[in-house]
């Protein structure tokens, strides 16, 4: 079954024969050698080992010790370890969509033709390509109570704005906020996957008089969300990995408002040395990642639509 | 003859001018539409460049005037000083030059060692390709903290902790399974006559790949170092866990280092000056080369 779905699929050929096809053989697997030593020196034996020391205690100072299923019992009664799986999670859930819906709106504001888009499109593309600690201490700068520009703006309309990085009850939403920023990012490929609509679909659509909300849901909207599922998994995998905000700006507070999972991980490694529990907690989110995309890809037949599929039909 | 010309294009010019009547109301309809686009996009790119003008004007102040208020955006006495004040709080001189040495390394790493693996994987056949190809995708999807622990263990191991080498040698190994897929993909998409003609005039497959393949996919090839500047001029949390001696930091420790050690949130007009010229590298490099780093971006994310 699987083996005919991949053959099709393009995905296995039948084995070389002969002595030149032996050759090639050989010189595939030289050629991709770099990567197969690198994926099981920095890939696969890791993650061996990871597994295995989910089971141990060890500080790096004292040798490895064997404890069960200790790790796993912390796990259970680790509140914090919870609470970072929400935030990280509760960032995902709004943050994901938000940057979907802004860089599809700019995406198609993007393909309509008006003059100065490349001059838009540079814009708009600029900030996702910085990122690490300066962008970090710069929105640090601007979320500031008193002196930000954000609440400068916001003092210019007469409200008299929160501090974004002090307050429990602001400080997720303020790096929400700031991950729209680097939208341009997704809005690139929007664009791209706009552009690959036939015009013609459109040109027949007006010759039976649908207005351009209608030409939205049933021509753009459909033909996109091939890309909208490919960004929403990348989205989810991207942000649950959310680090150097939260190091750098906020420090994971207030009161672990900002506690994102990575940053627990990487405080029970390096601060606590608790590496055996780190790295089940490094495996507890790998399975949520897995989790989440497969919850995607299933749910993918009731939204995703594919052209090639639909001819068959 | 010069009749039948002139008839010809009366004809056209009536047919023209009905046309441009029509055209007109959907030409005003359209530019009418335009102007609203304009007037959403202008306000937006505006907000979308705020946050860097914002950095460069404080970058600018002395440090009663980033507290003054209402706030000015081109100060009365422009500092460019702070720049030099910024970069002699700390060795930056030596941060600069130890990023770069581990981008550019890193960088010629990862193009040489992916264009290969890439190479294998469009243009050879072997067996076993396709299942390694689906495993170099899904380690895409690998958080890299699975193996973060037991790779910092291997290097403490190996005495590589404190240098360059954690940041540099992976990446000789097929580290970045994007660029791979990102090459791979483009590799695919030249004609396999191009081999095959090569192959016929004596040439090898090494040859193929060096004297063929790579110069045709100067776009890929650029696009990739481009991203494997910015990611590794950008990275944080590798230098963060593997370099402790001061003398060995890069720029991101630098700044979290200047950040934590003067007052976390006093001296904005220098932490400013210092984080801008941190990002000017990669907002030079963006400008350059923004063509293929588009390029780049569009034919991995379509393509995927």
């Amino acid at each position: 079954m699987i083996s005919d779905a991949l053959r099709r699929a393009g995905f296995m050929g039948t084995r070389p024969r002969g002595r030149l096809a032996r050759r090639e053989n050989l010189e595939g697997w030289l050629f991709a050698s770099p990567w197969i030593l690198g994926f099981l020196i920095f890939t696969l034996g890791p993650m061996v080992a990871s597994a295995a020391l989910s089971f141990a205690q060890w500080d790096i100072v004292t040798p490895p010790k064997w404890i069960g299923f200790d790790n796993f019992e912390r796990l259970g009664t680790d509140a914090s370890a919870l609470h970072a799986l929400k935030v990280t999670t509760v960032y995902a859930v709004v943050s994901v969509p938000l940057q979907i819906v802004l860089g599809v709106i700019l995406a198609l504001l993007l393909n309509a033709k008006i003059s100065g888009l490349r001059i838009y499109r540079t814009i708009y593309y600029l900030p996702a390509v910085l990122s690490g600690v300066a962008v970090a201490l710069l929105w640090r700068w601007i979320f500031s109570k008193e002196f930000g520009l954000l609440n400068l703006g916001l003092s210019f309309l007469g409200i008299e704005g929160p501090g974004w990085l002090t307050d429990p009850d602001w400080a997720l939403w303020a790096l929400i906020l700031m991950s729209l920023w680097g939208v341009g990012d997704s809005m690139v490929i929007y664009l791209a996957g706009l552009q690959g609509i036939p015009t013609e679909l459109y040109e027949a659509a007006e010759v039976d008089g649908a207005n351009i909300i209608r030409r939205f849901f049933n021509i753009t909207l459909p033909l996109l969300t091939p890309v909208l599922f490919f960004q929403l998994i990348i989205g989810i995998i991207r942000s649950l990995q959310v680090f150097v905000q939260a190091f750098i700006m906020t420090d994971g507070g207030p009161a672990d408002a900002t506690l994102f999972y990575v940053l627990y991980l990487y405080r029970n490694a390096f601060l606590y040395f608790r590496m055996g529990y780190a790295s089940l907690l490094a495996w507890v989110l790998f399975v949520y990642v897995l989790l989440l995309t497969l919850l995607v890809f299933r749910s993918a037949r009731f939204w995703v639509y594919y052209e090639s599929e639909a001819r068959s039909r | 003859m010069v009749s039948q010309e002139q008839t010809i294009s009366s004809q056209q010019t009536a047919a023209a001018v009905g046309r441009r009547r029509i055209s007109l109301r959907r030409r005003l309809r359209e530019s009418g539409l335009a102007l609203m686009i304009h007037l959403i996009l202008i306000p937006m790119a505006v907000l979308f460049l705020l946050p860097l003008a914002w950095m460069l004007s404080t970058s600018l102040k002395d440090a009663s005037g980033v507290f003054a208020f209402p706030p000015q955006w081109i100060p009365d006495l422009i500092r460019w000083e702070n720049y030099g004040l910024a970069m002699s709080v700390l060795p930056f001189g030596r941060f600069f030059m130890n990023t770069s040495i581990i981008t550019f390394t890193a960088m010629f790493g990862q193009l040489l060692s992916c264009s290969l693996v890439a190479f294998a994987f469009a243009r050879l056949r072997w067996s076993g390709r396709h299942v390694l190809f689906i495993i170099v995708l899904s380690t895409m999807m690998l958080p890299n903290q699975v193996t973060l622990i037991p790779t910092f263990l291997l290097f403490r191991q190996l005495g590589w902790l404190d240098t360059f080498l954690p940041m540099i040698v992976p990446a000789f190994f097929g580290g970045g399974p994007f660029l791979i897929f990102l090459m791979r993909q483009f590799f695919m998409t030249l004609p396999t006559e191009l081999d095959d003609a090569a192959r016929i005039d004596g040439c090898n497959t090494f040859g193929i790949y060096w004297r063929i393949i790579l110069p045709l996919a100067k776009p890929v090839m650029i696009a990739a170092a481009i991203f494997s500047f910015e990611s590794h001029w950008n990275d944080f949390f590798r230098p963060l866990i593997y370099l402790q001696s001061r003398e060995k930091f890069t720029l991101s420790l630098g700044l979290h280092a200047f950040n934590s050690d003067y007052g976390r949130g006093t001296d904005w007009h220098l932490l400013m000056a210092a984080s801008l010229v941190v990002m000017l590298p990669v907002i030079l490099v963006f400008f350059i080369a923004q063509r293929y780093f588009i390029q780049g971006v569009v034919f991995s994310g379509v393509k995927g």
